[in-house]
């Protein structure tokens, strides 16, 4: 049941699920009209992507689970997200600093999945990363445009990325499930995304004339193999009440 | 209240290579962004492969009180239309 | 409905202008935004539609409330979808409002501060994850009674934006009682919830149709100018008489001991509605009116910067592109 396969899925998964479920706490509250309309959009990928991800693991794990007993039925200790989904939304500033360093992020790792030995696998990708494209270009945009609009969004800009910067750090260190995917050649080594993505966030917050946090510092990881933040088990605890409330019955 | 986004008229070309329609409008703070908006709330259902946003203002139109004079003289020229011509029913390809 | 009681002015006597605008309205012709209106029919239209526009707009979050507890990433998805749904409904419509010379943070503002009207409806609590069903069955069901005519309604921006929203809408009420459905099909706990659910939402949906016509004091005026095609009770009676054999059919009691078939009227008798309790939702004292609010305030408060922020970048790119020219 633990293959690395499934532990890899998993990972993807809950990624895209837990992410998905911070920004479903907008919906009805954002800052516009448009903008509440495109945030849902994104949500609703990732919710998607989480699906397909967590359907995949099921089958994996082939002891009757489906992607709702994966979302619902596990425990903190047993979610495989990084730490940087999970943080909370904060401002709107904090939403979208988190979301363009992830998307930064996840449309490298879905390209690398592109060319991944397993069909599966490559197949959500490539559904993936059309999707998590835009929302980068989206993401992206609105830093580029906030960090140079006024005084005080480049300062809530800039204080949101200062904020989540540290999270950054965990989206690229290897472990041994990572290994045994580069072996398998299902995945990719994490740590050969980081200069890429520097390069590209670098790119972007220069143009926002934001500043790049300096290097070290706080380096916070575990989320991957299921040490997480205080946060994650409330998120997990609202999400998950029905299904624990009323044990096997069907929605 | 002070720095309200502009409102922008959005125009979308469906799948059948139909001309792009008007579908609406929205608020975009410029026009790439309208373009951007325009996607994530008039394309939710596949509605189209293409965009075009234009700025409310910038757009003339005809006036109303002017309906007389500049459309109902199209009114009386019937031989623009193909109806106006009867053709022989065994003549083909006409 | 999503438009309440919506006042149309005061009546004087229709001078030339005003006589053949009612006759173009009676031959079926529409009305566009350039052409000549009565100042009461504008009026009232922007009264009528913004109410529309910020009952889709609160009514986001009764239902927004269950997003974060869908139980199921199915329901999740399509509850999310639906939401969002709801916020492009209240954008369609702000936009034909728009077309009335108003602008759309006037709408807002008016909005935030109780000025302007929305549906009672929303001001009712979610409480349990079958009002989410509950809502889309009965909520939404009654909406798209009153919006399918509204499609034919006199201003064509409002009747386009009728149209979009309908095409959209009209999956909604299946949504809600397919969500119903499987709740009365599972667990004893799962079907009194639903039950729970209808016995809270029966009535405040009859509310929503407004007053009973004799106290319908606008409806003639919005009848005649065709923005209103059929009475309060009209619907409220086809409400009933259409919803009280899909209750049957979930098993489910109509919460209302009047309630029975009238052969010779070819209807369901109902019961007395509660007026006071409609009228004490629509003066700002239901369960939830301060709480809707407040959520639309704060969002709208907290998200100035970022609109500021946004058209600030819009103009200095401008003023960039005018230096680099130069």
């Amino acid at each position: 049941m633990s293959s690395a396969r499934y532990e890899y899925l998993l990972r993807l998964g809950d990624n895209a699920l837990i992410l998905s479920q911070r920004l479903g706490e907008w919906c009805g509250k954002g800052p516009a009209l448009e903008e509440d309309m495109a945030l849902t959009n994104n949500a609703l990928d990732l919710l998607g992507q989480a699906r397909l991800w967590l359907s995949l693991a099921a089958e994996e794990a082939g002891d009757g689970a489906d992607e709702d007993t994966l979302a619902y039925l596990r425990d903190d200790r047993e979610f495989r997200n990084v730490l940087l989904v999970e943080q909370p939304n904060g401002s709107y500033a904090d939403t979208l600093a988190r979301q363009f360093l992830f998307d930064a992020w996840s449309s490298l790792v879905l390209r690398r999945l592109l060319a991944s030995s397993d069909p599966a696998i490559a197949a959500i990708a490539e559904k993936a990363v059309k999707e998590v494209s835009y929302h980068l270009r989206r993401s992206s945009d609105l830093v580029v445009r906030l960090g140079d609009g006024t005084a005080l969004s480049h300062a809530m800009l800039q204080g949101a990325i200062d904020k989540v910067w540290p999270y950054h750090h965990e989206l690229f260190i290897g472990d041994a499930i990572d290994a045994e995917m580069v072996a398998s050649g299902i995945g990719f080594d994490p740590e050969h995304l980081k200069d890429e993505w520097l390069a590209y966030v670098r790119e972007v917050l220069n143009e926002a004339t934001l500043k790049v946090p300096a290097a070290g510092g706080w380096m916070p990881k575990g989320g991957k193999q299921g040490l997480h933040s205080e946060h994650l088990s409330k998120l997990l605890a609202e999400m998950q009440t029905l299904q624990r409330s009323h044990p096997g019955a069907s929605w | 209240m002070k720095n309200q986004w502009p409102l922008w008229e959005v125009f979308i070309r469906s799948q059948h290579g139909l001309a792009h329609r008007h579908v609406g409008s929205l608020h975009a703070p410029d026009a790439t962004m309208a373009v951007n908006n325009a996607r994530d709330v008039y394309t939710r259902r596949n509605e189209g492969v293409s965009i075009w946003v234009v700025k409310s203002i910038d757009i003339t139109a005809s006036h109303p009180d002017d309906k007389a004079e500049l459309f109902d003289p199209a009114q009386a020229k019937v031989y623009r239309h193909p109806t106006f011509f009867p053709m022989p029913e065994e003549v083909k390809g006409l | 409905m999503y438009a309440q009681m919506v006042d149309t002015g005061s009546p004087s006597s229709m001078d030339e202008r005003e006589t053949r605008f009612q006759q173009r309205i009676d031959d079926g012709i529409r009305v566009e935004p350039q052409d000549w209106m009565p100042e009461r029919y504008r009026k009232t239209l922007i009264r009528q539609i913004s109410q529309h526009a910020h009952s889709e707009i609160v009514g986001q979050l009764p239902e927004g409330n269950w997003i974060t507890r869908a139980p199921s990433l199915k329901r999740k998805a399509i509850l999310l979808a639906k939401v969002q749904d709801e916020a492009g409904h209240g954008l369609y419509l702000y936009s034909a409002a728009e077309t009335l010379g108003i602008t759309r943070d006037q709408m807002v503002d008016d909005l935030h501060t109780g000025r302007a009207k929305y549906s009672s409806i929303f001001n009712y609590p979610t409480l349990t994850w079958a009002d989410v069903g509950a809502i889309g069955w009965l909520v939404d069901g009654a909406a798209i009674m009153n919006q399918i005519p509204l499609c034919r309604c006199s201003y064509g921006p409002y009747a386009r934006a009728m149209i979009r929203v309908c095409k959209e809408e009209a999956f909604h009420m299946r949504q809600g009682y397919d969500l119903m459905l499987s709740l009365c099909k599972g667990t004893p706990a799962q079907k009194a919830m639903a039950q729970d659910a209808l016995n809270r939402w029966w009535w405040p949906s009859l509310m929503m149709f407004g007053p009973p016509d004799g106290d319908s004091v606008h409806s003639a005026q919005s009848q005649a100018w065709k923005i209103k095609l059929f009475t309060n009770d009209e619907l409220r009676q086809k409400m009933v008489d259409q919803t009280v054999p899909q209750a049957e059919y979930l098993g489910l009691t109509v919460p209302d001991a009047d309630l029975k078939w009238n052969a010779e009227r070819g209807h369901y008798d109902y019961g007395d509605i509660d007026w006071e309790e409609f009228y004490n939702v629509v003066k700002g004292n239901g369960p939830c009116n301060r709480e809707r609010l407040e959520v639309r305030n704060k969002a709208w408060t907290d998200g100035e910067w970022f609109r500021d922020a946004l058209v600030a970048h819009a103009d200095k790119q401008a003023q960039r592109a005018i230096a680099q020219a130069a």
